[in-house]
């Protein structure tokens, strides 16, 4: 189903939705979204509270479904085959309350040769105790481009859980690109699970980027299959870790296929009493696929220190300007 | 003429190994001082040294910079002081854009400045303004970038380590000038360089072997010196340790009797 600009809002404009409105759009500004962007004719969007549907908004080539669950929200997003589309797909998911449950259960489909960019920010800005699971299966077809780019914001309380699960599917030629971003506020537990599999000369890069303090928790497990000939992968981790918090990086990297190349790149800073893990594993099936990773694990490097340090900062000033850049 | 920097009798150990003995050092405001010497012979170090790197405090001797000791300050302390230096090779910052980079060094954020300092390493603003200072810039560019935050820092020391190296032919005039205004403006600057134009254009130079400083004076006499005496006889020492080298070196230095050393 193709719609023209259509802009649907599940409780209709009732004081209720407006004030729920209001709120999400608070939280998602803190996330590090634009709320005058989700008003935009041009631009599709999905606003989803706990498991409120706040709004919909599908144009040309973008068909959006999406229904409540008992804890949260089914969504499916399809972009039509041969779909340029020009702003990107604008998502909120959020819990306002300081307690919840939400499950998102997201499809996301992305027609051969058709280029979309997907703009998610998820915020649970006043979480006590909230739980955040993501499921979501994303097929990105023969020849399509899928940008997603994902923001957090926690709140500043750590009482949140969040369990991120997707399992991307990317067929011949099609490409893949996805920034995961956790750099403002608490964490609290993060727990990353990413399957990608990659067919004949498909390109996958996916990058992870996040900052923990007080006993924060993050983990992330990524896992890219390149399958097909001439796939490419390459995975970026850049995470700072500080005060009690720990960080467990698990990256794998498989090159199935003739010509398939992959890379891994993880950088984690870690200062105070905080703890940091980098696993990464490769895997070769074939003799004409190559794999290779670096890491670099610790404190920061001294010559970047110190050539901060030469420009007048303190010390304390120029890891942390090392940290922002890095996270950025 | 402010004589800005004196280097006493500073020796550094590093790993058992003497990388500087007994170097003596005056640098005045306002002029180049450019500084030679081979591979190894403790220029770079003694770059550190003066900044205050870590691993690079001296076993003895002192670093007295407008008057106060610096020995036992921090880097940040030396630069509020007014030092800086160029690295030869500068870190790279993932995520640090470029214009933010150029204006650390400034009292106050300042963006004319940034833009007038990318301009004198000809770096349009335009251009290079928001990329980042990281590995995608080339070797080349990632130095002017380090020249142009000295700039606009307007150090009353710039340390310069071999800031034309890596830049391509067409930028150096705008280094050589770049070094020329920081000096005209009143700074102090170490230039190490094996250019010869570079080494023309200082005020004064030094030639450093084995460690220390063997001779100050005259820049054009100082590199015909180091082309036609100390490369071919330490090319001719094969593959001697350094330290062992000194005393063939300095016996050739002192039997050409147009130079003589004045590093005291």
């Amino acid at each position: 189903m193709t719609q023209s600009s259509n802009r649907k809002h599940a409780s209709g404009e009732s004081p209720a939705w407006a004030q729920e409105m209001t709120q999400i759009l608070d939280a998602y500004k803190l996330a590090g979204g634009d709320p005058e962007a989700l008003q935009l004719p041009k631009v599709a969007t999905l606003v989803i509270n706990t498991n409120h549907i706040l709004a919909v908004h599908e144009i040309p080539g973008v068909v959006i479904h999406a229904e409540p669950l008992e804890n949260g929200v089914r969504a499916d997003i399809t972009v039509e085959p041969n779909t340029k589309v020009e702003q990107p797909i604008h998502l909120c998911f959020g819990v306002v309350p300081a307690d919840g449950v939400q499950d998102i259960i997201a499809n996301y489909e992305i027609g051969e040769n058709a280029t979309a960019q997907f703009l998610a920010h998820c915020s649970f800005p006043n979480a006590v105790h909230v739980k955040h699971n993501m499921k979501a299966h994303i097929h990105v077809s023969k020849n399509a481009s899928l940008t997603y780019t994902e923001e957090h914001f926690h709140g500043e309380n750590g009482g949140v859980e969040v369990y991120p699960f997707s399992e991307v599917m990317v067929d011949e030629g099609g490409q893949f690109f996805s920034t995961f971003a956790l750099t403002r506020g608490r964490i609290g537990l993060l727990s990353i699970d990413y399957q990608v599999y990659a067919a004949a000369n498909a390109v996958v890069k996916m990058t992870t980027k996040a900052y923990g303090f007080a006993d924060d928790k993050v983990k992330v497990n990524e896992v890219v299959h390149l399958d097909g000939e001439k796939a490419r992968g390459l995975t970026l981790s850049r995470v700072a870790v500080r005060e009690h918090a720990v960080s467990q990086i698990f990256t794998t990297m498989e090159g199935n296929a003739a010509g398939a190349r992959g890379h891994m790149d993880c950088t984690e800073i870690v200062r105070g009493q905080a703890v940091a893990h980098n696993t990464p594993l490769v895997v070769v099936r074939n003799d004409q696929a190559q794999v290779t990773h670096e890491a670099a694990i610790g404190s920061v490097n001294q010559k970047e220190l110190e050539a901060l340090m030469a420009k007048g900062l303190d010390e304390d000033e120029a890891v942390d300007l090392i940290i922002r850049g890095m996270i950025r | 003429m402010e004589r800005i920097l004196r280097i006493q009798n500073l020796s550094l150990t590093r790993e058992g190994r003497k990388i500087l003995e007994n170097v003596n050092l005056v640098l005045n405001s306002g002029q180049v001082h450019a500084l030679l010497g081979i591979n190894g012979s403790g220029k770079s170090s003694l770059a550190y040294s003066i900044m205050g790197c870590e691993g690079y405090s001296p076993d003895s001797g002192k670093i007295i910079y407008d008057g106060q000791e610096l020995n036992k300050l921090s880097i940040t302390e030396r630069a509020r002081l007014g030092i800086t230096l160029a690295w030869q090779e500068p870190a790279r910052f993932e995520g640090i854009p470029v214009g933010k980079y150029v204006g650390l060094g400034l009292k106050k954020p300042d963006r004319q400045k940034v833009i007038n300092a990318l301009k004198a390493v000809a770096l349009p603003a335009k251009v290079y303004g928001y990329r980042s200072a990281d590995k995608t810039l080339s070797g080349g560019e990632r130095k002017r970038v380090e020249l142009a935050a000295v700039y606009a820092m307007r150090p009353r020391l710039a340390i310069l380590d071999e800031p034309d190296s890596g830049v391509d032919i067409i930028s150096l005039d705008d280094i050589s000038r770049l070094i020329r205004n920081l000096a005209e403006e009143g700074a102090a600057v170490l230039l190490i360089t094996h250019r010869k134009d570079f080494v023309d254009t200082a005020d004064v130079a030094s030639l450093m072997c084995a460690g220390t400083v063997i001779f100050t004076g005259d820049p054009h006499e100082t590199r015909l010196f180091f082309e036609k005496r100390c490369i071919p006889h330490v090319e001719a020492l094969g593959t001697q340790p350094w330290n062992e080298s000194l005393p063939e070196v300095q016996a050739a230095f002192a039997s050409n009797g147009e130079l003589r050393s004045s590093n005291k």
